[in-house]
C-alpha cells in the first residue's frame, strides 16, 4: 500500500433540479484504496458539500452504488486499481433510471416499493438461499433450524444497467423479478399477477447486464428466465385445473 | 398542551433507537444527520449480535446487557438477523485454559452456553481449524448493520418522527445563559441554510459526541474514539459467529455474511475521525488471525477492508480495557447547560437499552410521564423508511 498514484475525480454535481456539472478533485490516492474510500475523501478534505450514500463499507448494505467510469459499481469493494491507471480519470456518476436527489445521492424508493410488493424476505431459511461456495459450505447450508440474510442487497445496481428499465419507468426490473423467484409464486397469488405482466417477466429482453454487474452474486437474469418457467408452468397447471 | 419537541444529532444506531423511543412516548422528534442513515460506526459494525460471553469475564455489566438486548432484538427485528448462534473455540493451551473463567463468566451473567466436543464443533463448522481442541456453542447472531438502523427509523417515521438526512449541525443556538435551545442547520442536498428549536436536544453522535458537546461548551465528554480494521473475504466459510475462546484480542472473531466471512478487528486511537485509512500490516494481521479459525480463508479473497471507529466511554484507560457499556450525560449536571444530553459508548446489540435510558432522562428533565414500550414492539421492515412520508 506503499505505491501512491496521483488521480482525478471527476465527480457528478447536482442540487435542487439545477443543471448539473462535473467538479474535478485531484488526489494522491492507493490504488489498492476503494473508490468509496476517494469519494469519502473529497467529503472529508475538499468538499464538505458533496452527498452520497454509503454505510457498511464490505458490500453487506448496498448503499454505495455509483457509476464508476460508466459503469455500475459498488464502490467500497471496487480498488481503484480496477477503474483506472496512475494519472487516470475516475468519473463518479449517480445510478440511472432512479430520479436523483442530490449529486450521487439517487432516490430508490420504486424498488424498495416493488420488493415489498413482491413480498422479497430479507433473511432466509439457509436452504432457500441459493448458491453455496463449496461443497463443505453447501453442506452445513442443509443444516435445518439455520438462517441467512438473502443475497440480494437492494443496491438498485441491476436496474441502474437495465436497458429496459431506461426505457420502461414501470418495468419491475431485475432484482424486483429476482426477489419473486426467490419467493416463489405459492405464496401470495397476487405476486403471478404482478411478475406476469407487460411490466414484468416478459419485458425482459435477456441483455444480461444486471448479472454482468451484481455484485452480491444473485444472477437476476438466470433467476428471471427461470421465473418465466414458472410462470408458465402455474398457467398451465390453472388451465387444466390444477 | 402541544407535545415536546426532541432535536436527535445523528442517525446511527442510538439516534434512531431514541428517536423510536420517545416517538412511542408522545414527542415530536426531528433527526438531523448529516449524511445518510448509519454512515459512520453503525454502518461499519463488525455485525455481531453479542451473546454477551465476549464480555462475560472482564466486563460483566456489558455481558448483561448484551444477552438480555440480543434475546429482545431477536422478537422485534427478525428480519435483520441471522439467528444462527456462534461459536467460542480454544485452539491452545492459553485457550483450553480461560475456559474455566468463561464458564464462570457466562453463568454470573446468565448467557447459555453449551460445551462441545471438538468433533461436535467441526460437525457444526467443517471449515473450522481441524485442530480446534474444545468449543462452546453461544446465543450469537449477525445483524444487518443498515437495515437494523432503518428498521428503527422506519417505525420511528411511521410514529411521526422527522429525518433530515445530508444536513449538518453546524452550531447550537442558545437562551443567552449558555443552554441549548435548538441546533443551526446547513443542507447539503440543496445548500439552504436554517435553525430548529427544540424543548431537549440529544447529541447521539457516537465517537463524534465529544466534538458536538464542545460545540455546546461542554469540552469534558471522556470519549476515546477507536478504531478498528475489519477485513471481508468472499467464500462463506461458517454459519455461525466464529470466535477464539480467551480474552478479546485483535482478530479473534470472524463472522458470516451473505457469501461472505468478516475478520474483525483491531484497537487503536486517532485524533481526525472523518476519515481513516485503513493500513496494511492490520489486514495482513486479520488474515493471519482469521486464518486461524477458519484456515479456508488462505484460499479465500480478500473483498475490501475498512475502518470503523469505536466510541469508548472512559476515564483513565485505553483502548480494549475500557468497558463497552454505555453513558447517558446530562449536561445540566456536567457543566450547567440545560437542554443537552449526550449518549454515547455502547455497542450495536444495546441500542434499543442505550436509548431508553436516554428516552428516560429525556422524559425526567421535561417532566413527562410516559414509560418505555419499546421492548414489544415489533419493528418495520427497512424499506418502509424510504417509502413512508417524511
Amino acid at each position: 500500500m506503499n505505491t501512491k498514484w496521483n488521480v482525478t475525480f471527476r465527480v457528478y454535481r447536482q442540487k435542487d433540479q439545477q443543471t448539473p456539472h462535473y467538479d474535478e478533485f485531484k488526489m494522491e490516492v492507493s490504488p489498492d484504496e476503494y473508490v468509496l474510500d476517494g469519494v469519502e475523501r473529497v467529503w472529508a478534505f475538499h468538499d464538505r458539500s458533496l452527498t452520497f450514500r454509503h454505510a457498511c463499507h464490505h458490500s453487506t448494505c448496498g448503499a454505495c452504488g455509483m457509476r464508476v467510469n460508466g459503469v455500475e459499481k459498488l464502490t467500497c469493494i471496487t480498488p481503484i486499481r480496477e477503474v483506472t491507471t496512475d494519472g487516470g480519470v475516475i468519473k463518479v456518476e449517480p445510478l440511472r433510471n432512479f430520479p436523483i436527489v442530490s449529486d450521487l445521492v439517487v432516490d430508490l424508493g420504486p424498488l424498495y416499493q416493488r420488493m415489498e410488493a413482491v413480498g422479497h424476505r430479507t433473511v432466509l431459511p439457509t436452504n432457500e438461499a441459493g448458491i453455496a461456495n463449496s461443497l463443505k459450505a453447501k453442506k452445513a447450508q442443509e443444516e435445518n433450524g439455520m438462517y441467512r440474510l438473502a443475497d440480494c442487497i437492494e443496491c438498485g445496481l441491476c436496474i441502474s444497467a437495465c436497458p429496459i428499465a431506461a426505457t420502461t419507468a414501470e418495468y419491475l426490473g431485475p432484482a424486483v423479478l429476482a426477489g419473486a423467484q426467490q419467493g416463489g409464486l405459492d405464496r401470495d397469488p397476487h405476486v403471478l399477477e404482478l411478475v406476469d405482466s407487460e411490466v414484468g417477466v416478459w419485458r425482459c429482453h435477456s441483455a444480461y447486464e444486471c448479472t454482468e454487474v451484481c455484485p452480491s452474486h444473485v444472477e437476476p437474469a438466470w433467476r428471471i428466465m427461470d421465473l418465466r418457467k414458472k410462470v408458465i408452468g402455474k398457467k398451465f397447471k390453472r388451465l387444466f385445473g390444477g | 398542551m402541544s407535545k415536546p419537541h426532541a432535536i436527535i444529532i445523528g442517525a446511527g444506531f442510538t439516534g434512531v433507537a431514541t428517536a423510536h423511543d420517545l416517538a412511542l412516548r408522545g414527542f415530536d422528534v426531528t433527526v438531523v444527520e448529516r449524511g445518510p442513515i448509519a454512515n459512520g460506526t453503525s454502518g461499519r459494525t463488525h455485525g455481531l449480535l453479542h451473546s454477551g460471553g465476549r464480555y462475560a469475564v472482564k466486563d460483566q455489566e456489558s455481558a448483561i446487557e448484551c444477552i438480555d438486548e440480543n434475546m429482545i432484538l431477536r422478537k422485534i427485528v427478525p428480519n435483520v438477523i441471522e439467528p444462527n448462534g456462534g461459536l467460542f473455540v480454544a485452539l491452545d493451551d492459553s485457550d483450553l485454559a480461560y475456559a474455566e473463567t468463561f464458564i464462570e463468566g457466562c453463568q454470573a451473567c446468565h448467557i447459555p452456553i453449551e460445551e462441545l466436543t471438538a468433533k461436535q464443533a467441526l460437525k457444526m463448522e467443517p471449515n473450522l481449524n481441524p485442530g480446534v481442541l474444545a468449543a462452546f456453542l453461544v446465543p450469537d447472531g449477525t445483524f444487518d448493520p443498515l437495515r437494523l438502523a432503518l428498521s428503527f427509523a422506519a417505525t420511528a417515521k411511521s410514529n411521526g418522527a422527522k429525518f433530515r438526512l445530508f444536513t449538518e449541525v453546524t452550531e447550537f443556538t442558545f437562551d443567552g445563559q449558555g443552554n441549548v435551545t435548538g441546533v443551526k442547520l446547513w443542507d447539503r442536498t440543496n445548500d439552504n441554510r436554517s435553525e430548529l428549536h427544540g424543548d431537549i436536544v440529544v447529541n447521539a453522535t457516537g465517537a463524534w459526541a465529544g466534538q458536538i458537546s464542545e460545540m455546546a461548551g461542554d469540552p469534558g465528554i471522556p470519549i476515546h474514539p477507536t478504531p478498528g480494521v475489519m477485513v471481508t473475504y468472499d467464500q462463506r466459510l461458517c454459519e455461525r459467529a466464529i470466535n477464539r475462546l480467551n480474552k478479546p484480542a485483535d482478530g479473534d472473531i470472524v463472522l458470516p455474511q451473505r457469501q461472505m466471512v468478516v475478520v474483525g478487528t483491531t484497537s487503536f486511537e486517532v485524533e481526525d475521525l472523518d476519515y481513516i485509512p485503513v493500513v496494511e500490516d492490520q489486514i495482513q494481521l486479520m488474515f493471519e488471525r482469521g486464518a486461524e479459525l477458519l484456515p479456508g480463508i488462505r484460499k479465500a479473497n480478500m473483498r475490501g477492508a475498512y475502518m470503523a471507529t469505536r466510541p469508548l466511554v472512559g476515564g483513565g484507560t485505553t483502548g480494549r480495557s475500557i468497558a463497552r457499556t454505555f453513558k447517558c450525560f446530562d449536561h445540566k449536571e456536567s457543566h450547567n447547560i440545560d437542554g443537552l444530553v449526550t449518549i454515547t459508548g455502547g455497542k450495536a446489540t444495546t441500542l434499543r437499552q442505550m436509548a431508553e435510558k436516554t428516552a428516560d432522562v429525556v422524559c425526567q428533565k421535561l417532566g413527562v410521564d410516559a414509560q418505555c414500550t419499546t421492548k414489544d414492539v415489533p419493528l418495520l421492515s427497512h424499506r418502509q423508511f424510504y417509502l413512508l412520508p417524511n
